[in-house]
């Protein structure tokens, strides 16, 4: 269970405020205009940024001690997910050991991973003979390699046409289901919140409203997402 | 913005300890040298000439360097041609040029008997002599003039192609492009240029060693080695290193005032189109400026290689072995180099704004105004004590040039490793990289372009330096631009030249050998 405790980060006029709880499994869709504050919302989750105020915990344990590597979370960004100048394993295997000492078993696991996407037999490859999508798989592998109960994802596979980024959203919540994980996707296209997620948040000039069901939300929007919505 | 608190990690505490050795090796020596000084000397006139010769020559060098490489700059800027990126990329030989086989070249050219002055005298006019402050400005300007005509490259470069659309559909004249597109670049750009001109020909050694001297002609660094190794006479080198101190205190004042320009070479091998500088007059003066610039740079060099070529094969042992010396220090000195410069850009970058951040990028710096005689004065006083100064020559100028590389270094890498961790520090940080995972399978392998750069850069300036050495050697362990230094003060031309053949070859081939090590297979 993700708790963010009265969090509070203020950046010059801009206030960002978060009060809420997200159940284990629960995939939510993060909803809102560009500026808003969605990735700052993700940015305190992952550790990248410190409150003003508010804790966040997950379990009831407080991250703040933690640095971003050290949390229970993996992290698909819009672009650069994987190192230009290593192999495709090896960006897998940097979900296992950051230090890349892989054993046989790891090597096995890397491989398995590598498997379950759908990209058998690529590990010695480069990032840049990949395809985007085969790109977005890899990142998927590692954060299925890493096993951390919670997936951000921040307007991820950006560059990918809608079919593809569809296919690898779908994707996504496969890896999820399989593994049990929360998954936190912020996203500004509706549907994308409509395919793989259950509940969704609203974010609007930096205030976070809890989650709601994605469904009931997008049919009966209040007057802000209207808006947005168009 | 609230960053995260990062913990300081071994990379930044590294960084800081190179920064505090930096500190002490440019500030600490100085302190050394006053300790040492048993009576403070009177400042006499000698040393007023010194230091009016000083800034006299350094303020002339840089004022004609700049404007010399306005015109060429101008001409680069709009004559698209046959080997322009050749020319280009020799503009940037010099820096990495070793002083004394330029001065071998310029004396060959400009000298008693050099093809300049046969010239002359061909058409009845009395050449001038090489030597006093017209050798030592020319010398300056033959090493500045490339680095200024690159830096104001930069700046016309820099002017967005759809201005001159933009001012071609105006209808302006190459006047109107004057006064509205370039006069307003070159004031942003000539202060920095001169100012980076400047600091560079305060601390003037080898050139003045070699084409100054005697009371008209001597720069403080070389009353300091006078004072040093003729008198041993502390208490005025002290003194003068103090006025050497203040001076380049001034000038790291000056460096702060104006902004710096980059030196970075990006992006100089286009020409925009240009509508205004159709006009033939303007074509013939752009032909001529640049022919005029080629010549200047190029005559010297295949002086050095052409007089050279006959006696290389047949060069005495001595002059190899001094050979042999300089490419071990100056391999051990690129390596120092990038000890110390890897921490520091790791520690600048990962402190970023923070107050601290920006005094490591100030210590990086601080070594392009410091005084390599200052440096070497204090570090064999504090020597010393302690063991023979003479047996640590080589070590110790490994040292003194990894230090005066340092900035050079600094500024190939801190952008490049700002832009790595922009583009991937959250991934590696999110995926707990740290320490030396981090610098292995993220710092260097993104980093290898600058890495290979700067260690060339750091071999070939350490390969051709004529510094420190001096202060220390003895015969017996010369380096190579030393023993050459020795045969020409012995006039033994012949062997000269070889030598200064040797010692172009080695120092562009180290460079060239670091530098393509960066590219080779480079990883995208």
């Amino acid at each position: 269970m993700l708790q963010l405790e009265g969090l509070r980060l203020s950046q010059g006029d801009f206030t960002l405020t978060a009060d809420l709880v997200i159940e284990t499994g629960a995939r939510v869709a993060v909803i809102g205009p560009s500026g808003a504050g969605k990735s700052t919302l993700l940015d305190l989750i992952a550790g990248f940024q410190m409150p003003d105020a508010g804790r966040v915990l997950w379990n009831g344990q407080d991250l703040a001690p933690f640095p971003p590597g050290r949390r229970p979370v993996s992290l698909i960004f819009q672009d650069n997910n994987l190192f230009p100048h290593l192999t495709v394993a090896q960006n897998v295997g940097l979900g296992l050991r950051p230090d890349l000492r892989l054993d046989n078993d790891a090597q096995r696991a890397v491989r398995r991973g590598l498997e379950r996407v759908g990209l058998a037999g690529l590990g010695g490859r480069k990032p840049a003979e990949l395809s985007g999508g085969q790109r977005g798989r890899v990142a998927l592998a590692r954060v299925l390699l890493r096993g951390r109960p919670l997936l951000l994802l921040d307007e991820p596979f950006a560059a990918l046409g809608p079919a593809l980024r569809a296919e690898m959203l779908a994707l996504v919540g496969d890896l999820a289901s399989e593994t049990g994980g929360t998954v936190l996707l912020v996203s500004h296209d509706p549907r994308d919140a409509a395919t793989v997620a259950d509940q969704a948040i609203t974010v609007f000039d930096g205030r976070v409203d809890p989650p709601r069901d994605t469904a009931t939300l997008l049919s009966d929007p209040p007057p802000r997402l209207r808006e947005y919505l168009g | 913005m609230a960053q995260r608190a990062q913990p300081l990690g071994p990379g930044t505490w590294a960084g800081m300890a190179v920064a505090i050795l930096v500190l002490g090796l440019t500030l600490g020596t100085l302190g050394a040298v006053f300790a040492r000084a048993e009576d403070a000397a009177a400042f006499g006139p000698g040393d007023w000439a010194a230091l009016r010769f000083t800034l006299v020559q350094a303020t002339l060098s840089a004022v004609l360097s700049v404007l010399l490489a306005i015109p060429v700059a101008r001409a680069l800027a709009r004559r698209a041609f046959r080997g322009r990126g050749w020319l280009i990329t020799l503009l940037g030989a010099p820096f990495i040029l070793p002083v004394i086989v330029a001065i071998l070249g310029l004396l060959a050219v400009f000298g008693r008997n050099g093809l300049f002055n046969q010239g002359l005298q061909v058409l009845g006019i009395a050449p001038p002599s090489i030597y006093g402050l017209q050798g030592v400005v020319l010398a300056h300007v033959f090493f500045n003039l490339p680095l200024a005509t690159r830096l104001i490259l930069q700046g016309w470069q820099s002017i967005p192609a759809e201005r001159f659309r933009l001012a071609a559909s105006l209808g302006f004249t190459t006047r109107d492009v004057n006064r509205w597109l370039e006069r307003p670049m070159l004031r942003t750009v000539l202060p920095g240029a001169i100012v980076v001109i400047f600091v560079v020909c305060l601390t003037s050694f080898a050139v003045a060693l070699t084409l100054g001297g005697g009371p008209g002609a001597t720069t403080i660094e070389l009353a300091i080695y006078q004072a040093f190794r003729f008198e041993f006479d502390l208490g005025r080198a002290a003194l003068l290193s103090l006025v050497q101190f203040a001076l380049s205190a001034l000038a790291a004042g000056l460096a702060a005032w104006v902004a710096l320009p980059a030196f970075g070479g990006a992006g100089l091998d286009r020409v925009p189109q240009r509508w205004d500088a159709g006009n033939p007059l303007a074509r013939v003066a752009d032909t001529a400026w640049i022919v005029l610039a080629a010549l200047f740079l190029i005559v010297p060099l295949a002086m050095v290689v052409a007089s050279g070529l006959p006696t290389i094969g047949q060069l005495p042992a001595s002059v190899l072995m001094a050979a042999l010396r300089s490419f071990l220090v100056a391999l051990g000195s690129a390596a120092l180099m990038l000890l110390l410069a890897l921490p520091l850009a790791i520690a600048t970058v990962r402190l970023g704004r923070h107050p601290a951040g920006a005094a490591l990028e100030v210590t990086g710096a601080l070594s392009i105004a410091a005084s390599p005689l200052v440096i070497g004065t204090g570090l064999f006083i504090l020597l010393f004590p302690v063991t023979d100064p003479v047996v640590l020559a080589l070590p110790v100028t490994a040292l003194v040039n990894a230090v005066m590389s340092l900035p050079f270094a600094m500024r190939a890498l801190v952008p490049a490793l700002r832009e790595t961790e922009a583009a991937h520090g959250r991934l590696a940080d999110s995926l707990g990289m740290t320490g030396w995972a981090r610098l292995r399978f993220l710092v260097l392998p993104r980093l290898r372009r600058p890495i290979g750069f700067a260690t060339g850069l750091a071999a070939a300036l350490s390969m051709g330096d004529l510094g420190v050495i001096a202060l220390f050697a003895d015969p017996t362990q010369a380096t190579l631009p030393l023993q050459l230094y020795r045969l020409m003060a012995a006039y033994r031309m012949d062997e000269a030249a070889g030598a200064a053949l040797l010692l172009l070859t080695l120092s562009l081939l180290l460079f060239w050998i670091f530098d393509r090590g960066g590219r080779g297979n480079a990883a995208t």
